[in-house]
């Protein structure tokens, strides 16, 4: 049932299955689902540099455009029917305002002709001003459910950001830091996708108690590919 | 200043005061010529640099001036106002600006000159900052960093207007750094506050004392201000010994790169006081009984010699080139010391309160031996030290010169070292250092261009202490001499970029820092912005550290007990928990990492995991590299050699050929499965790194499948699937296309874009020039996905606005910083047609060394992706992936 082509090399990444459900993790930190035509994508944190010169630190202002460039590129791989931006998509509550023109016209071009939905996050809790799409603070696909936060409790189908997750390899005395999609086959921490975005190591506390130990694997983000990773090779830092 | 020559005093007399001829009498002591001169030029209104060994006297000689001119002023009456500092100290070293009060605080004493003095470091308690705000002290000794914060401030003009002298020290050493050029700037403001003020500068023999002389005086005037003079005013108290820059180490860098300086010989200069050095070190070579080894940098196998050299003298300081080294060095010494000598470590990477135990041992005489790195390269004084030993090749004839300016500070006795190779091409290059030393060559290098990122942390600083006008601050500027040449425009840009960050597209024009008023002056727009600046201000940016603790026994990586010190995130990076390494002479385990805390317990058994050597930090010289290649084309010169060595090269000269001083060998052969290609530049490890990025990105176009390549301060060698010899005679490519000079045109910038080298050289310039800020301590756990990467900028910004001033600064120092391209520019002019190919059989003696190195080193390249894929593959593998 799906239409992509996905042995096109753009596309190459790691299939994974979240409680039940295909999804293929693209090395731009993009998870496609094909049997719903969905791409999720999360932690934009579209104007991210101009919130920072607000208070002063004058970081180069072509953060937006290097994201959304980012995001043409997978949106025009995958043609997906409906987008998922799982949260924290602006930076901060006044970032779709602040946007300028030029940028604002370019999301409406990736919008145009497919289902969009706005997962609210810690950091852009209101809709994004006249930008158009859904707001939702949830959405259910299939047996799969995208929130921004992973949740403590019950995990099973559940796709989340916020975290950042970024993970270490050393290998023949050299290591190697990604981001990385984390799972455990039940569910999926993913990697942040704008280009300010930092990311904390998978190992680090704040992942603690939210996959199961066996079965937990990283798909490190590689140049032209995502390399799955087994947990117990991954090192804190 | 400890000692005194005992000759009478002449024209000393006219000039003293009679405090001061009674106290040299008094001592026995007669002034120094080069103090009297010293003091009768200051008071002509002239600036001076002295030129003079370690134990001429070199500090009293800085202050006597300062002294005199302080000591024939009337009282102070009751009532009458402060009168602000009268002499300003600079030292590079915080303990340096310590030590001084202590050394100068006593002839002051014993004069009875009533003259205050006091330090101003970072370590100086706030309120006694404030206090010294409003009553300052007569003289005031401080840092670079602390005179960048005074003259930021509001009342920076108030507080200098008494000022008389800047007495900078060490000074070659400080003009060759950021900081340097940052001190030119607060030197340039400082002459705008005082116009007739005079610099003193001390420093070391350097290759090229008129640029010293032209760093200490205002540059680009019309007509000279009164008191400077042109150069034919330099005098040499005694000529024997002044500093000589032989030819080879005279080449600048390519004007493409670094630029070169056109012919300044108009420029104003200070006037020129050089003293001799006294008797000339006595330097040997450690002529081994043991067998030299072909690689490596341990030392190992000298370890019986050094340790028996120790117990026949008193003290003995030994100096190593990176922390590593004296680790292994400093458990090696310990291992054989059967009488238990007094033997102690000292390197900057260890805990304060270790450092400072190690210093006041050595000071009260009851150490018999010390292991140091560059942290004790300056002038404070140890004292009794009666032999150096340098284990390890010394990298550059200056730095000898100067670290064996710590032993035996008496001026008429010759200093002793002992050099220990550690390899047999550190053999030659000792030698070299030992016949340049004889010769007093130098080769300190040539001063750069004062970087944009400094700069445009000046601008800042100069809009926090008052509105600036761009015309006058752009004269100011230009007045010093590594900014001497700075064009407007590129001033006008850095304005742009302290302003609003100086992007194409103008979007934070509302965020602005500093904003023009309508009077056209710019000030700062909000008072944050100097906090701001006060936070971030200097030019020192350490490498990432994490601190280094014990973890309480069986909880892993908790909370925990000591601090052992700090070692660089790097290190660290590249080993797992459960790995072990030396560290302050212990064998450790790492137990885990949590946020900026490494915790590691004492391991079991003697054989750490050595931490990798990283290279020295200084490439080596020019000026040697070029005597080790002329050593290597004259058999005559092998008569100094020790007879395996000599032997060695009479192989090399059989089995393949010993290339002439300006060619370029490059022997081919297969080994193996694979084929090698082995050359040597002699240019240093950090340009032959970045040649043999560059060289195996050509081979790989050209069809000869490179697997790697691995770089030491002399050679190179590259392995491939293909036959790279066969490929070269039958010219696809030939090897004058390979090492074209073309090579630093795209495909530099190609891997440019991509290496950590670069990105790391970015984040030091996106820190000193503002862009980001310092993290401050307890700011560190804020964790990594909320600060903004310096990595993730770079991305973006040279994506979008690749001739950012930030990225031009970022080149600029990676000329000469990282990855050396000057160097590697000026090598490729000076091979052209001159290469030398040999296709062997065998592989060749030279290429023995270089050889070893393969498996040893961390293979050098960017293959991240590689590492990856082998990673993910061993789970394939495993079935678990």
């Amino acid at each position: 049932m799906t239409a992509v082509p996905l042995e096109k090399d753009a596309v190459r990444g790691g299939m994974i299955s979240v409680a039940g459900e295909l999804a293929l993790c693209d090395r731009r930190g993009a998870l496609f689902f094909p049997d719903h035509g969905l791409l999720a994508v999360s932690d934009l944190h579209l104007e991210k540099g101009s919130s920072a010169a607000r208070r002063g630190s004058l970081l180069p202002p072509y953060d937006t455009a290097a994201t959304l460039a980012c995001l043409k590129t997978v949106i025009d791989d995958f043609s997906p029917k409906i987008v998922v931006s799982l949260g924290d998509s602006f930076h901060d509550g006044e970032g779709s305002a602040r946007m300028p023109e030029l940028f604002r016209s370019r999301l409406a071009a990736l919008m145009a002709g497919r289902d969009w939905f706005w997962v609210s996050g810690n950091h852009d809790p209101d809709p994004p001003a006249g930008i158009g799409g859904d707001s939702v603070r949830e959405i259910s696909v299939g047996s799969v459910l995208f929130r921004h936060e992973p949740s403590r409790e019950a995990g099973e189908g559940e796709i989340a950001g916020h975290l950042h997750p970024c993970a270490r390899i050393v290998q023949r005395g050299r290591s190697v830091r990604r981001r990385c999609f984390a799972t455990d086959g039940s569910r999926v921490v993913m990697p942040a996708f704008g280009s300010y975005t930092g990311s904390l190591n998978v190992l680090d506390r704040a992942f603690a108690g939210l996959f199961r130990r066996d079965g937990f694997v990283a798909h490190m983000l590689g140049a032209d590919r995502t390399y799955a990773i087994a947990g117990k090779r991954l090192l804190p830092g | 200043m400890t000692e005194q020559s005992r000759v009478q005093p002449q024209d000393g007399a006219a000039l003293l005061p009679e405090p001061f001829l009674n106290w040299f009498a008094r001592r026995g002591w007669a002034p120094r010529a080069h103090q009297i001169e010293l003091l009768a030029r200051a008071q002509a209104g002239k600036s001076v640099l002295l030129i003079a060994p370690t134990g001429a006297g070199k500090t009293l000689a800085g202050f006597l001036p300062a002294l005199v001119d302080l000591a024939n002023r009337p009282k102070r009456r009751p009532g009458e106002a402060h009168r602000g500092v009268h002499t300003l100290y600079i030292s590079p070293l915080k303990a340096l600006a310590v030590d001084i009060e202590r050394n100068l605080g006593k002839p002051v004493a014993e004069i009875g000159l009533a003259i205050s003095m006091e330090t101003r470091t970072g370590d100086t308690p706030a309120h006694k900052r404030q206090r010294q705000k409003f009553s300052p002290p007569d003289i005031l000794l401080t840092t670079p960093e602390q005179l960048a914060l005074l003259i930021a401030a509001p009342d920076a003009k108030r507080f200098f207007s008494g000022l008389r002298y800047v007495v900078l020290d060490e000074l070659h050493s400080l003009v060759t750094s950021k900081r340097g050029h940052l001190l030119s700037l607060g030197l340039a403001r400082l002459r705008r506050y005082v116009p007739g003020l005079q610099a003193i500068g001390l420093s070391a023999t350097v290759a090229e004392p008129d640029e010293l002389r032209r760093w200490l005086v205002a540059q680009g005037l019309s007509s000279p201000l009164e008191g400077e003079v042109p150069p034919k005013a330099a005098v040499g108290v005694t000529s024997e010994g002044t500093a000589i820059r032989p030819s080879a180490a005279a080449a600048t860098p390519s004007a493409r790169y670094a630029g070169t300086s056109p012919s300044r010989g108009e420029e104003p200069m200070a006037d020129l006081i050089t003293v001799a050095g006294g008797a000339k070190p006595e330097i040997s070579i450690l002529d081994s009984e043991e067998r030299v080894p072909w690689a490596g940098h341990s030392s190992r196998y000298a370890i019986p010699e050094i340790y028996e050299a120790i117990r026949k003298h008193r003290t003995t300081l030994l100096f190593v080139n990176t922390r590593s080294q004296a680790e292994m060095l400093f458990s090696e010494l310990w291992r054989v010391n059967e009488d238990t000598l007094p033997i102690a470590l000292h390197h900057g990477s260890l805990d304060v309160s270790q450092r400072r135990r190690v210093e006041k041992a050595m000071e009260s005489g009851s150490l018999r031996a010390i292991v140091a790195t560059s942290t004790l390269d300056l002038g404070i004084d140890w004292g009794d030290v009666d032999l150096v030993v340098h284990v390890g090749a010394p990298k550059g004839a200056s730095r000898l010169a100067q670290r064996i300016g710590r032993a035996n500070h008496r001026l008429d006795e010759p200093s002793k070292a002992i050099l220990i190779p550690a390899n047999r091409f550190e053999v030659l290059e000792c030698r070299a250092a030992v016949e340049a030393n004889y010769l007093g060559a130098q080769d300190t290098p040539p001063l750069a261009d004062g970087a944009l990122d400094v700069l445009a942390q000046h601008i800042l600083g100069m809009a926090c202490a008052e509105a600036f006008d761009a015309d006058e601050l752009y004269a100011e500027i230009t007045s010093a001499a590594p900014y001497a040449r700075l064009s407007r425009e590129t001033f006008d840009r850095a304005v742009d970029f302290v302003a609003t960050g100086g992007y194409a597209l103008k979007s934070y024009e509302r965020y602005a820092k500093i904003r023009q008023t309508r009077d056209g002056r710019w000030r700062i727009s909000h008072p944050r912005f100097a906090q701001q600046y006060r936070l971030n201000v200097g030019t020192i940016v350490e490498a990432p550290y994490l601190t280094l603790r014990y973890a309480r026994s069986g909880r892993g990586a908790s909370r925990g007990g000591p601090v052992l010190g700090k070692i660089e995130e790097g290190f660290l990076e590249s080993i797992a928990p459960g790995d072990t390494f030396l560290f302050a002479g212990k064998v450790l385990r790492l137990e885990g990492i949590r946020e900026t805390e490494a915790f590691v317990s004492n391991a079991v058994g003697n054989d750490p995991r050595i931490p990798v050597y990283a290279g020295g930090k200084f490439p080596l010289s020019t000026y040697l590299a070029g005597e080790v290649r002329a050593m290597l084309a004259d058999p005559a010169r092998w008569k100094a050699l020790p007879d395996q060595v000599s032997d060695w090269l009479r192989f090399q000269a059989e089995k393949s050929v010993l290339p002439r001083r300006e060619d370029l060998l490059v022997e081919t052969f297969p080994r193996g499965q694979r084929h090698y290609m082995v050359t040597y530049p002699f240019e240093g490890r950090l340009a032959h790194q970045t040649l043999g990025m560059l060289l195996t990105r050509r081979l790989d176009r050209a069809g000869a499948r490179p697997l790697g390549f691995v770089a030491t301060d002399y050679s190179i060698a590259v392995w491939a699937l293909d036959d790279m010899g066969s490929l070269f005679k039958r010219g696809k490519p030939p090897l004058s296309t390979l090492f074209d000079e073309d090579m630093l045109g795209d495909d530099l910038e190609a891997w440019l874009a991509e290496s950590w080298l670069l990105k790391r050289t970015f984040r030091n310039c996106a820190l000193i020039s503002g862009l980001i800020e310092k993290r401050h301590p307890g700011q560190e756990k804020s964790g990594r996905q909320v600060t903004v990467s310096a990595d993730l900028i770079y991305d973006v910004l040279r994506t979008h606005e690749p001739d950012h001033l930030l990225l031009q600064a970022t080149r600029a120092d990676a000329a000469t910083g990282l990855l050396d391209v000057s160097r590697l520019a000026e090598m490729l002019s000076r091979i052209r047609g001159r290469i030398v190919h040999k296709h062997l059989e065998h592989i060749s003696p030279l290429a023995v060394p270089v050889m070893l190195e393969i498996g040893r080193e961390r293979v050098a390249g960017e293959a991240n992706e590689t590492l990856l894929e082998e990673a993910s593959l061993v789970e394939e593998a495993m079935g678990s992936g």
